[in-house]
């Protein structure tokens, strides 16, 4: 795709998102891209800047700022990864991510269903049809396995490239799938007593996976404790450990319960645009080739 | 070693010993999830494919390749026999091997031969190589179209098609790396 048909679509889709946000009532926001601490997760590198890191996610400080009392917030902005190069990935890309105060996941699955769809309108492509599938069914149905109850990182991040990503790109439409292992919540809240899952969704769209979202986790405790345990995990592969981001934690005990959703926007102009890779939407690429 | 994420696309790595090479690449992340480079592996002894998936923790051995010039000496059966430029050391490829390349081998060619711990694994011939043509229907004087193709033999029974002008007993240049036609060098 040529620079400026390339840059006209994201223009485009830039405004449609920025109107759907602000018919929805949101406030953007702006948050810091260099950071002293990035938010530390299992396998999320960050890439330096200096004595200090870009960040890979504005999400620690949309919650500050849901803390401070906003309720519906919003930013579309770049993020960084460290050594995500391919296909479908690149260190340096635009995500949206927005946050609801005293929400859940349902709230912004809600949200993101009717943003995708307007969108698709805004560029004259039939909408998605919308499928739902829970994590324990859909791999009971695929290997007979359910990680909830006997959970493997690695078996469990192969059966999602090798079986439920093609499963999703054959289906077609759009894909929520819901309720992940607790071992997988990321910064989700856990519920349940028997079989513990964690409030978090992952939206596929033609089997390329688009957004993360969670009933976000407010218990600063339980915070502090998987960021330690990512850091013991992180130690034993030889990854950097980052420093824990306390000011984050603080914040986190002013929330009682919020909905945040995290979608990355190049990866939704391949969709809307019927292209294969990111070199097909993202103009200046070669830095990283 | 390398880590798996100097993994690419035609990059040639050592799998339990044999030289392979990835000839399709991609790098997955499942959200949250490792990093996982897919990658489909030739075997380069025995040809066979496979598909593997490495993590970011693992490591791969490199493979030690080397290219040395030889000339072809002569020809033992189904084994062709070349010697080195410098050393005049022997090194045999099979026809098997060599395939349909075998038809392009002359006296004296100089080619390079490609080792993985002094097994010969590939030749690469010059890319053009001058033959005349054996046997081809007689050409339509005057019809010069190139586009049009017929069946000919070289003098050591290679098939290929050549343009209708084409005689017996012209000289022509073949391309070592399609074995197709290139152009007619003089007529016969």
């Amino acid at each position: 795709m040529e620079v400026r048909s390339a840059l006209e679509a994201r223009d485009q889709l830039l405004k449609g998102i920025r109107s759907w946000f602000s018919d929805a009532a949101f406030v953007e926001v702006e948050t810091p891209l260099v950071l002293s601490t990035p938010c530390m997760e299992e396998h999320i590198d960050a890439m330096s800047c200096g004595d200090r890191f870009l960040r890979t996610s504005p999400e620690l400080y949309h919650k500050r700022i849901l803390a401070g009392g906003m309720k519906k917030i919003y930013e579309v902005g770049r993020c960084f990864r460290a050594d995500e190069v391919g296909r479908l990935h690149h260190p340096e890309y635009t995500m949206l991510e927005w946050y609801r105060l005293d929400a859940t996941y349902e709230d912004v699955m809600r949200d993101a269903q009717s943003l995708i769809t307007k969108l698709a309108q805004h560029f004259s492509t039939p909408p998605p049809t919308f499928h739902t599938f829970r994590v324990k069914d859909l791999f009971m149905e695929l290997t007979g396995w359910n990680p909830l109850a006997s959970f493997d990182a690695d078996r469990f991040d192969e059966v999602l490239c090798e079986q439920v990503e093609p499963y999703f790109t054959a289906l077609g439409g759009a894909s929520f799938l819901m309720d992940y292992p607790k071992e997988a919540a990321a910064l989700a809240r856990c519920v349940g007593t028997k079989e513990i899952h964690a409030e978090r969704w992952e939206l596929y769209v033609n089997g390329v996976e688009l957004a993360n979202a969670y009933s976000e986790l407010t218990d600063p405790e339980e915070q502090r404790n998987r960021f330690e345990q990512w850091a013991g995990k992180r130690a034993s592969r030889n990854q950097v450990i980052y420093p824990i981001d306390e000011a984050f934690l603080e914040a986190l005990s002013h929330i009682s319960a919020a909905g945040g959703a995290a979608l990355g926007v190049d990866r939704l102009l391949l969709w809307l645009l019927d292209k294969d890779t990111l070199d097909d939407v993202l103009p200046f690429r070669e830095v990283w080739k | 070693m390398y880590s798996a994420s100097d993994l690419k696309k035609g990059l040639k790595i050592e799998i339990d010993g044999d030289p392979c090479v990835i000839t399709q690449f991609e790098f997955s992340k499942p959200g949250k999830g490792q990093a996982l480079y897919r990658c489909k592996i030739k075997n380069l002894i025995s040809g066979n494919t496979f598909d593997k998936t490495y993590r970011s923790v693992e490591k791969v051995d490199k493979c030690a390749l080397i290219s040395r010039d030889y000339t072809f000496s002569y020809l033992d059966g189904d084994t062709y026999v070349f010697s080195d430029n410098e050393t005049y050391e022997e090194a045999l490829l099979s026809s098997e091997l060599l395939g349909d390349r075998r038809y392009f081998i002359v006296d004296d060619m100089s080619v390079e031969i490609l080792f993985h711990n002094d097994r010969a694994l590939d030749v690469t011939l010059p890319n053009f190589i001058e033959l005349t043509i054996a046997e081809t229907e007689p050409g339509a004087r005057g019809d010069t179209a190139t586009n049009v193709m017929k069946p000919a033999k070289i003098e050591n029974v290679y098939e290929l098609n050549v343009p209708i002008f084409i005689n017996e007993g012209d000289l022509i240049r073949i391309d070592t790396r399609t074995g197709e036609y290139a152009d007619r060098v003089a007529k016969g």
